[in-house]
C-alpha cells in the first residue's frame, strides 16, 4: 500500500460556471487500475464523480480518459505505469463535456457512420461462407480490433481544430472495410474519405498510434487509405516513415 | 417532465441478443433499442474463444453431436427440444454472420476455422473436436461490431444510455417500459406491443466475476419484481480461469490450443478428475477439480490459485503425451508465434494486469463467476412463460443471457452463449414482430412511472447511514464464500441471513449527487437493488436443491438425485420473499445417464 493523489477535473452543468479541478489522496496497490481509484474515490469520497465504465479490462472502450495528458482507458493503466507523483484525470479533448469525465460522443459516433461502416456486397451469399484466404483476412486484421473507445481520434490535433474531420477511428473502420476481400462499397467509402473533411485532414502526427489501447497501427492503416485513393491500388502495404 | 414514445417492438439492451432481436424485428415492426450503454459497450463483446456449430470444417461433425454434447454439459436439465433447436440453426446462424461480414479466422483453404473447446466431442471416439468457429480470441467483439455495424446499415432506432427501470404490463400484456435518460435524468415512457428483454447477466454479485461493472441482471430484476418468476437460479456458471484476483477472463480457447492446468507440485491434475478429455472437461468439472486441488494444499505456494500453462514446450510435451495430431495425422506441436496469434488479446491482458508473458511464463488463474444458466423463462421462440404450465405472458420476451430457455442447463458448454444469444435473438425478434402484427397497444396504467419515480426518490432522500460501496463489496464477498462452486446447507443458511441484513441495510443509502445529468450514483444504487434481489433468489434456490447437478454442487448432497431434482426450479418474489416452485424437464431422445469426461 501507498498514498496517490488524483487530481481531477471536475464539472456539473447544473452548478458549475467553469470547470475544477479535485484533488483525492487515497491509499492505492501498484497493480490498481486507475479505473479502481475511481471507483474508490466514487464509492467512498465523492459519489457525483461522474464517469463511464463496463467491462474494466479494455475490450468496451467506455472508459477513456486522459491520463496526465495522454489519451488511455483507465482500466487499462495501473497505478506503477505512472511516474510518481500527482495523477492527473481528465475528460477527452475535442468533443463537448458534459459532466465531469463524461463527454459527448455524438460527433464521433457520426462520423463512424458517415464511412458505412458495414459489409457491402450485393452478390446473393451462396449456401455456406464466402471463401477468404487467410492472406485476404490478415490483410485487415489489425483494424478490427477497434473497440470505438475514441482515444484516437480525441488525441488528433487536426481533429481539436476542426471537429468536422473524420478523424482516426472512423477511417480505421473504413479501412476494415475497403480491405476486406469480401467487400464491395470501397469506390463509395473512398470518395467520402476522399472530401476536404476526409482523410487528407491527417497530417501524420501519430498520436492516434501512441493512443490506441488495442495497439491498432492506426496511422499506417490511414497511410493505406491515401495510397487507395491516390492510386486505386488495394494491395501496396505502405509504412508511413517514423514508425518503428 | 416525462415524454412518451409508441414502437411495436422495443428491444431492452443492446448486446449480441439485442441486436439480433432488432435486425429480424425490424424487418416487419417499428422498432427500437433501448441501452443503458453504447450498443458497442455491451458484454458480448468481451466473449473470447468462439461460438459452437458444427460446421465440420476440419474434422467429421454433426449437429447431433453438438446436441448431445450440450444435453450431457447441462447435466440433463436442459430441455432437449430446445437444444436441438439450437444446435441445427447454429450451423446456419454462422453462417449468416459470416455473410453480414463477420471476420472469421480461416483454414488454409478459406472455410471459417474451428477450434477445440470443452465439453464438445465426436461423440462416436469421445475425443474433442473441433467445433468453435472463431475470429482470434476476440469471436464476442466481432459478433458484437458486427450485429452493430448491420444496425446501423438497416437504419434501427436506438435510445443509446437509457436505463429501463420498469415494465407496463395490463391487461395481462405487455403495455411497454418505463426508462431513465442518463443524460438528463428525464424519464421516458415507451408503450410498445411486444417488449424484448436482451440485458445479460448478473455476475457482479460475486467478488472474482468476469462480468462488467453494467451486468447487473437489471432484467431479471425487472420481471421479478412484476410476479414474474425466475428459473435455474441455482445455476451459475465459474468458469475455470479467471486472471488472478481480478477475474479477467482467459478463454478456454487456450486449452482448447494445447494450454494446461498445473498444480504447485507441477502436476496436471485434470488427469486425475477427466481421464478422456482432461483440461476439456467441462467448465464446472474443472472448477471443483481446481478448488479441490487447493483445499488440499496444492495452490501455487499453498494459495488459492493454479497455474495455466500455455507455453510451447509445455503444449508439446502434453499434446505428445496425449497423442494429439493435426487433421492431417501429423503430430500437434506449437510455436511461440503461433499460440500469440491464436491468443493476441489474452496475452496483451497477462503483460498489462499480470506483468506475465504467456509464452514465456505459466499464467495465475482461479475460477471466476461468469455465466447465469438461469433467468427469465422462455420457450425456444423466445417468449416468456410465467408458470408451471409455461403460460405465455402476451407481447413478453427475453432472449440472450437473461433468458433460460433452458438450453444450458445446469451447466453452460463454452461457446453455447453466442450460439444463445444469436439463434434466440433472432427467433425472438422474428416472433415479436409477428406478434405486434396482430395485437394493439395496451392502455398505460392511470401513472405509468409511479414505481419508478416512488424508488427513485426513496434512494435519493435516504438517511445515508450506509454506502452502496460497501453493501456492494459485502455481498460480493459473501456470496463468494457461500454461495460459490462448492455450497453446503449451513453456509446456505448463513448467506441468506446475511442477504436479510444486506437488504436492511440498503434501506439506509442516500444518492449524495443530487443533478439530474449523467446521475451514475444514482444508477449504481439502483443497480445495487437489482443485484440484492437476484442474490437472494440464487441463495434461496440453492438451499432448496438437496443434490449435486453440473455448477449446483452441495457438499451435503454430492450425488446428482434424478428420482427428485430431475426439474427446472421457478423463484417468485412475493412481499420481498422468494417462494420457489417447480416444472419439468424436457427429455427427447437422451435419457439421464451418469456423467463423465
Amino acid at each position: 500500500m501507498s498514498q496517490a493523489t488524483l487530481k481531477i477535473y471536475r464539472y456539473n452543468p447544473e452548478e458549475d460556471a467553469k470547470p475544477h479541478y479535485d484533488t483525492f489522496t487515497l491509499e492505492v496497490e501498484p497493480e490498481d487500475r486507475i479505473l479502481d481509484t475511481l471507483e474508490h474515490i466514487k464509492g467512498y469520497i465523492d459519489g457525483s464523480l461522474s464517469f463511464r465504465r463496463s467491462c474494466a479490462h479494455g475490450v468496451c472502450g467506455s472508459d477513456a480518459m486522459r491520463i496526465n495528458g495522454h489519451s488511455r482507458l483507465a482500466c487499462k493503466v495501473l497505478v506503477k505505469d505512472l511516474d510518481a507523483g500527482e495523477i492527473l484525470i481528465e475528460p477527452l479533448l475535442g468533443l463537448p463535456v458534459l459532466k465531469d469525465l463524461i463527454v459527448d460522443l455524438t460527433p464521433f459516433f457520426d462520423h463512424y457512420k458517415e464511412i458505412m461502416p458495414y459489409l457491402v456486397n450485393n452478390d446473393p451469399p451462396p449456401e455456406k461462407e464466402r471463401l477468404q484466404s487467410e492472406a485476404e483476412r490478415a490483410r485487415f486484421d489489425d483494424t478490427t480490433k477497434c473497440i470505438l473507445c475514441a482515444a484516437c481520434t480525441t488525441a488528433c490535433p487536426p481533429f481539436w481544430s476542426n471537429r468536422r474531420y473524420v478523424g482516426p477511428a472512423a477511417i480505421v473502420n473504413a479501412h476494415r472495410f475497403i480491405f476486406d476481400s469480401r467487400d464491395q462499397g470501397t469506390a463509395e467509402r473512398l470518395e467520402v474519405l476522399a472530401r476536404p473533411d476526409g482523410v487528407w485532414r491527417c497530417r501524420t502526427v501519430f498520436n492516434c498510434t501512441e493512443a490506441c489501447p488495442r495497439g491498432i497501427r492506426i496511422t499506417k492503416a490511414i497511410a493505406e487509405v491515401k495510397h487507395a485513393i491516390e492510386t486505386g491500388d488495394l494491395t501496396t502495404f505502405v509504412t508511413p516513415v517514423e514508425e518503428e | 417532465m416525462t415524454q412518451t414514445h409508441e414502437f411495436e417492438v422495443i428491444i431492452v439492451g443492446g448486446g449480441g441478443a439485442g441486436l439480433m432481436a432488432a435486425m429480424y424485428a425490424s424487418q416487419g415492426a417499428k422498432t427500437a433499442v433501448i441501452s443503458k450503454l453504447y450498443p458497442s459497450r455491451s458484454h458480448t463483446g468481451a466473449a473470447q474463444g468462439g461460438i459452437g456449430a458444427a460446421l465440420g470444417n476440419s474434422e467429421e461433425d454433426h449437429a447431433e453431436w453438438h446436441t448431445f454434447d450440450t444435453v450431457k454439459g447441462s447435466d440433463y436439465l436442459g430441455d432437449q427440444d430446445a437444444i436441438e433447436f439450437m444446435c441445427l440453426e447454429a450451423v446456419q446462424s454462422v453462417y449468416d454472420l459470416e455473410h453480414m461480414g463477420l471476420p472469421f479466422s480461416r483454414t488454409p483453404d478459406g472455410r471459417i476455422a474451428q477450434r477445440y473447446f470443452g465439453g464438445h466431442t465426436n461423440n462416436v471416439t469421445g475425443k474433442p473436436v473441433m467445433r468453435s468457429c472463431y475470429a482470434a480470441d476476440r469471436t464476442g467483439h466481432m459478433i458484437l461490431q458486427t450485429l452493430y455495424q448491420q444496425c446501423i446499415k438497416n437504419g434501427i432506432r436506438f435510445f443509446d444510455e437509457y436505463h429501463v427501470m420498469d415494465l407496463l404490463i395490463e391487461n395481462g400484456a405487455v403495455a411497454g417500459v418505463v426508462a431513465y435518460e442518463l443524460a438528463t435524468g428525464e424519464l421516458h415512457v415507451f408503450r410498445a406491443k411486444a417488449v424484448i428483454i436482451a440485458t445479460g447477466g448478473y455476475g457482479r454479485i460475486w467478488e472474482i466475476t468476469s462480468n462488467a461493472y453494467s451486468f447487473t441482471g437489471d432484467g431479471v430484476a425487472l420481471t421479478l419484481r412484476r410476479g414474474i418468476p425466475a428459473e435455474d437460479m441455482e445455476f451459475f456458471q465459474f468458469h475455470p480461469t479467471g486472471i488472478l484476483r481480478l477475474g479477467i477472463l482467459i478463454t478456454e480457447a487456450v486449452r482448447g490450443e494445447g494450454g494446461v492446468l498445473i498444480n504447485d507440485k507441477g502436476e496436471r491434475f485434470m488427469e486425475r478428475y477427466a481421464s478422456h478429455v482432461k483440461d476439456l472437461a467441462s467448465r464446472d468439472v474443472v472448477s471443483r477439480a481446481m478448488y479441490l486441488e487447493m483445499r488440499e494444499g496444492r495452490g501455487i505456494g499453498g494459495k488459492r490459485y493454479l497455474y495455466l500453462d500455455v507455453r510451447p514446450d509445455t503444449v508439446n510435451k502434453y499434446a505428445e503425451a496425449d497423442g494429439r495430431t493435426r487433421p492431417d495425422g501429423s503430430l500437434y506441436r506449437v510455436t511461440a508465434q503461433e499460440i500469440l496469434s491464436k491468443i493476441p488479446d489474452i496475452t496483451d491482458f497477462c503483460r498489462t494486469y499480470l506483468g506475465v508473458d504467456p509464452v514465456k511464463d505459466p499464467i495465475p488463474v482461479q475460477p471466476t463467476a461468469h455465466y447465469a444458466m438461469g433467468g427469465i423463462p422462455t420457450d425456444k421462440l423466445g417468449r416468456v412463460v410465467v408458470d408451471e404450465n409455461n403460460t405465455v405472458l402476451p407481447g413478453l420476451y427475453a432472449a440472450g443471457e437473461v433468458a433460460c430457455v433452458s438450453v444450458h442447463g445446469a451447466n453452460r458448454l463454452g461457446t453455447n452463449s453466442l450460439v444463445d444469444l444469436i439463434v434466440f435473438g433472432k427467433h425472438a425478434g422474428i416472433d415479436a414482430a409477428k406478434y405486434a402484427q396482430g395485437a394493439s397497444l395496451q392502455p398505460l396504467p392511470d401513472d405509468p412511472t409511479a414505481y419508478t419515480q416512488e424508488t427513485i426518490h426513496k434512494l435519493m432522500t435516504g438517511d445515508g447511514s450506509e454506502k452502496v460501496a460497501e453493501i456492494t463489496r459485502d455481498l460480493r464477498a459473501m456470496m463468494f464464500d457461500h454461495v460459490g462452486v462448492f455450497r453446503i446447507e449451513e453456509g446456505l443458511k448463513e448467506a441468506q441471513v446475511k442477504l436479510e441484513e444486506l437488504k436492511e441495510r440498503y434501506q439506509h443509502v442516500c444518492v449524495r449527487d443530487q443533478s439530474k445529468q449523467y446521475n451514475t450514483e444514482l444508477t449504481n444504487t439502483w443497480e445495487l437493488g437489482n443485484l440484492l434481489d437476484l442474490a437472494q433468489a440464487v441463495t434461496v434456490a440453492a438451499l432448496a436443491r438437496t443434490e449435486s447437478r453440473g455448477a449446483h454442487a452441495r457438499e451435503d448432497y454430492p450425488k446428482r438425485d434424478d428420482a427428485n431434482w430431475l426439474k427446472h426450479s421457478l423463484a417468485w418474489m412475493k412481499d420481498g420473499q422468494i417462494v420457489l416452485g417447480y416444472k419439468p424437464v424436457t427429455i427427447t431422445k437422451y435419457q439421464p445417464k451418469e456423467r463423465v469426461y
